[in-house]
């Protein structure tokens, strides 16, 4: 399979996919497929400057990013440009409520596929969610094992009814998943940490929920806050710190 | 690669040659992050972008050059020079572009 065709069949299947390219000094334009699951297709041109590369390539997907390094082969210095293909981030909301409906068109434009998850048949429905990826009317212990959960994925919990929120927040937790918001005032928060503490979440896991949800714009209504908890998310993917 | 792909597949379902540009070092501000990609076929059909607009006309040149030379390129585009009609990011910062031939 050539390495064009390798790379098509990854970004089809959603797997993260290195990909790195001489391009300045010798041997320009080589190439080399580095798949995190262990396959290799291709060559740089030289064994050892391939293993250097991999290794490079390994830590720059973990943080989503691709950049130009240079190297230094057979005496002579060269620049390769990695490229990290990771799958599309993935958004599940669970609560189908007002804010979700914003949030769930704002996250599809930028690129998010969208799972909405909530066991009310009257909220889940394609009228009210016409954009999303997916619709799943189920509670959230049902729902989370079909999904991909992953460094990849974003949860947002919205329902404002702890019979649905304390497990999304808990099996969300679980899993390797890049953010976890739930919406709720800092009292609602606080009480709702102390009954997942009871429940075992380890600190760890409880330090990593953003709650109150979104970054403090100081909006209020449903567009606002849907605003606010994705440029919270945008925020997390890139590293900075903000709430 | 994403935003170009489906471009790419039609050209080379058609059995068209394909010339591919990708952005691979951001210096300063720039409309496009490294991985940005731009194609051209050998029909002159382009999709994709590097730059917010301002040196696309260029890149398309050297792609075409590219497909017919066979040889990748590093191009670098710094800022435009106000006194002349020269190709530039109005930004301020400055990009390098590498144009190869897709044969891989």
């Amino acid at each position: 399979m050539s390495i064009y065709e390798y790379l098509k069949q990854a970004i089809a299947e959603e797997r993260p996919v290195s990909l790195a390219v001489v391009v300045a000094g010798q041997h320009i334009g080589a190439r080399l497929l580095i798949d995190p699951r262990g396959e290799r297709l291709g060559s740089l041109g030289d064994p050892a400057l391939d293993e250097l590369v991999a290794a490079d390539a390994a830590a720059l997907i973990e943080e989503e990013r691709s950049e130009t390094r240079t190297y230094i082969a057979g005496g002579e210095e060269l620049q390769v440009f990695i490229e990290s293909y990771t799958p599309p981030p993935h958004l599940i909301i669970v609560g189908a409520v007002h804010t979700a409906m914003i949030l769930c068109t704002c996250a599809r434009e930028l690129g998010f596929t969208v799972t909405v998850v909530d066991p009310r048949g009257l909220f889940a429905t394609r009228e009210r969610f016409p954009n999303a990826n997916a619709l799943i009317v189920a509670w959230p212990d049902e729902a989370f094992p079909q999904l991909r959960m992953d460094r990849s994925t974003y949860v947002a919990v919205l329902t404002h009814d702890p019979k649905l929120d304390d497990p999304a927040v808990r099996l969300a937790l679980q899993k390797p998943v890049r953010y976890v918001g739930a919406i709720g005032s800092p009292a609602t928060q606080e009480q709702r940490r102390n009954r997942l503490r009871e429940e075992g979440v380890p600190e760890e896991d409880l330090a990593r929920i953003h709650g109150p949800v979104g970054l403090d714009l100081g909006g209020r209504t449903p567009g606002e806050i849907a605003i606010s908890i994705l440029a919270e998310m945008i925020a997390v993917r890139h590293g900075r710190r903000l709430s | 690669m994403q935003e170009v792909l489906e471009a790419v597949e039609t050209w080379r379902t058609r059995g068209e040659r394909v010339a591919l540009a990708t952005v691979v070092k951001v210096y300063g501000s720039a409309p496009r992050g490294p991985g940005s990609k731009m194609a051209v076929s050998d029909k002159g059909e382009m999709a994709g972008s590097v730059s917010g607009g301002c040196v696309e006309g260029a890149v398309f040149e050297e792609c075409r050059r590219v497909l017919r030379t066979g040889r990748p390129l590093l191009l670098r585009f710094g800022i435009s020079d106000e006194q002349a009609w020269e190709v530039g990011l109005a930004c301020g910062g400055t990009i390098e572009v590498f144009v190869e031939p897709l044969t891989w």
